[in-house]
C-alpha cells in the first residue's frame, strides 16, 4: 500500500488569473468564480491556513480582497514585487511550518518552476487543478476536529498576542493578567474523545509519559467510575486557544494516579501546566489523597518535568506507591513522582473553572456506603 | 574548562543574575527578594530561569535541585550554582 501523501497545512495562492480572472492592476475589475470561494472555505474549515504570493500593487490587491469577502481567509500575505520563492519560505517561517508541508498555486509556470528551484520541497500546483484541491489526499485530513476548523482564527488571534506582548513593559505576570485567560476543565464526553486523541498525538513535546491512548481505550475509560478522562481548553481575550490540554486520572484509596498529562505546547508560556498541577493537587488535597504522576523524561519533554518539580512533586518513596501495578518491563524508564497533596491557592494568572473531584467522590463513595 | 568554573564567586554569579533580571523584568531587584511573592515572576518564567541558569554556568538542574524554593531569589540561585559548578569541578578532578 503506497503511504499517504503528508499533509498541507498551508496552501499559498498567487492571486491573478490564480485565484481570480484578470489582472487587477490592468483590468481594474476582476472576476471571482463562486467555486474558488467554495475551495477557501472548505479548506478553511479543514484546518488548512491559506496564504498569499502575488507580485501586486498590495494597497489595491487587499482592496479586492476585501470587497470579496475573502481577506480574513488569508494569513501573512506577501503582496509585492518580490521573489514568490522568498514570500514562500517567508511565510513558512512565519508559520514555523516545515517546507513540506507548503503548497503553491500559481497560473505561470515559471512562477512554479522559481519556487520550485529554490524550494523542491514545496508542491505546487497549477491554477486550473484550483477547484480540484478539496478532492486530493493532501487537502483531506483524517481528522477535523472543531479546533481544526478554528485553527486559522486561533493563528490570527496569536499573532495578535505575540505583537502585543512585544510591547509590553512589565512584570510576567502582570502580563498574564492583561491577556484575560480563562481556562475551562471538563470531564470529557464522546464528542471530546477525538480531539483528546489527536492532542495526545500531536503533542510529544509536553506528554509526560509519551504513551499515545487509543480512542477505544479512553472510550471505555469515560463510564469508568475509577477513571478520569479530563479535557483543558484555554482562550483569553484574542480569541481561543481551543483544546489544550488532557489528563487521565485513576483513583485508588489512598493516592490519585495521574497516568497521563499532555499540554501543547502553545501554551507553555502561559504556564498553564504549572496552573492545571496546583488544581489537581488542591483536589487530591481535598480528598486527602496522595498524588502519583508516571513521567517518562526525554529530550522533548522538560519543561513538563520541571512543571512537576515545581509543584513539589519528588521522586521519595512513599507506603502509597505499594498500592499501584507494578510498571511493565517496557515502561521501566518511566518515573513515579510523588507529592503528598496540600491545598493550593486558586491561579493569580487566569480564570479557572473545574470539575469538584473529591466533593464528587465522596458523594459517590457516601452513596456506595 | 574546570579551571574557569572555580573562579566564579558568588559576588559575580549575584551580579550576573541581577544584571539578567534587570533586563528581562525592567525592574531592579534586591538579592533577597521573593521574586514569586512579589508578583515578579510566575512559574513559567522561573522555567526559563532554569534555562537561562543551565546555559550560562554550564550547569545541568535536574532531580531533587529542580524545586521552586532554588529559584525564589537571587541568593538562592546563586547558592545553587556555585553547588552545581562545585560538583561538576569536583567529579572532573
Ligand atoms: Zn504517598
Amino acid at each position: 500500500m503506497a503511504d499517504k501523501p503528508k499533509l498541507v497545512k498551508c496552501l499559498v495562492w498567487d492571486l491573478d488569473n490564480t485565484l481570480w480572472r484578470g489582472t487587477v492592476l490592468e483590468d481594474g475589475e476582476v472576476e471571482f468564480p463562486e467555486e474558488i470561494r467554495d475551495v477557501i472555505i472548505a479548506l478553511d474549515s479543514r484546518g488548512i491556513l491559506q496564504s498569499i504570493a502575488s507580485k501586486n500593487d498590495y494597497d489595491l490587491a487587499w482592496e479586492q480582497l476585501e470587497k470579496l469577502g475573502v481577506a480574513e481567509y488569508f494569513v501573512h500575505p506577501a503582496i509585492g514585487w518580490g521573489r514568490k520563492s522568498d514570500s514562500v519560505r517567508d511565510i513558512a517561517d512565519k508559520l514555523q511550518f516545515a517546507l513540506t508541508t507548503i503548497a503553491f498555486i500559481d497560473d505561470q509556470p515559471t512562477e512554479r518552476a522559481e519556487v520550485n528551484y529554490s524550494h523542491p520541497e514545496v508542491r505546487c500546483y497549477p491554477a486550473e487543478d484550483a477547484l480540484k484541491l478539496t478532492g486530493l489526499p493532501e487537502f483531506t485530513p483524517e481528522f477535523v476536529t472543531e479546533d481544526s476548523r478554528r485553527r486559522r482564527e486561533m493563528y490570527q488571534a496569536g499573532f495578535r498576542r505575540d505583537a502585543e506582548k512585544e510591547t509590553f513593559n512589565g512584570p510576567d505576570e502582570d502580563f498574564l493578567r492583561s491577556l484575560e485567560l480563562v481556562m475551562a476543565v471538563k470531564r470529557a464526553d464522546e464528542v471530546d474523545l477525538t480531539r483528546v486523541e489527536e492532542l495526545t498525538l500531536r503533542t510529544s513535546q509536553m506528554n509526560a509519559t509519551g504513551v499515545h491512548y487509543s480512542d477505544a481505550t479512553l472510550r471505555a475509560l469515560l463510564t469508568d467510575p475509577d477513571n478520569e478522562v479530563i479535557t483543558v481548553t484555554l482562550a483569553d481575550r484574542f480569541g481561543p486557544h481551543g483544546a489544550v490540554g488532557v489528563l487521565l486520572l485513576e483513583y485508588h484509596d489512598a493516592l490519585w494516579h495521574l497516568k497521563l498529562l499532555a499540554t501543547s505546547c502553545r501554551v507553555v508560556t502561559f504556564g498553564a501546566g504549572s496552573v492545571l498541577l496546583n488544581w489537581l493537587v488542591d483536589e487530591a488535597a481535598q480528598a486527602g489523597a496522595h498524588l502519583v504522576a508516571d513521567f517518562r523524561p526525554t529530550d522533548r519533554n522538560r519543561m513538563m518535568d520541571i512543571a512537576y518539580r515545581f509543584a513539589g512533586f519528588t521522586e521519595e518513596p512513599c507506603d502509597c506507591l505499594a498500592d499501584l501495578p507494578a510498571l511493565a518491563e517496557a515502561d521501566r524508564d518511566v518515573k513515579r513522582l510523588h507529592l503528598v497533596a496540600d491545598r493550593r491557592p486558586g491561579a493569580t494568572t487566569m480564570t479557572v473553572t473545574a470539575p469538584a473531584l473529591a466533593a464528587d467522590r465522596a458523594v459517590r463513595a457516601g452513596a456506595r456506603a | 574548562m574546570t579551571a574557569e568554573q572555580t573562579e566564579l564567586t558568588a559576588g559575580e554569579i549575584e551580579k550576573g543574575l541581577r544584571g539578567h533580571l534587570d533586563s528581562v523584568l525592567n525592574t531592579a531587584v534586591e538579592p533577597d527578594q521573593d521574586l514569586f511573592k512579589s508578583g515578579l515572576v510566575s512559574s513559567m518564567f522561573a522555567m526559563q530561569l532554569v534555562v537561562h541558569l543551565e546555559e550560562t554556568y554550564d550547569i545541568a538542574i535536574i532531580g531533587a535541585d529542580l524545586k521552586l524554593d532554588s529559584f525564589r531569589t537571587v541568593q538562592a540561585m546563586t547558592e545553587l550554582v556555585l553547588r552545581l559548578r562545585a560538583a561538576a569541578a569536583g567529579a572532573d578532578a
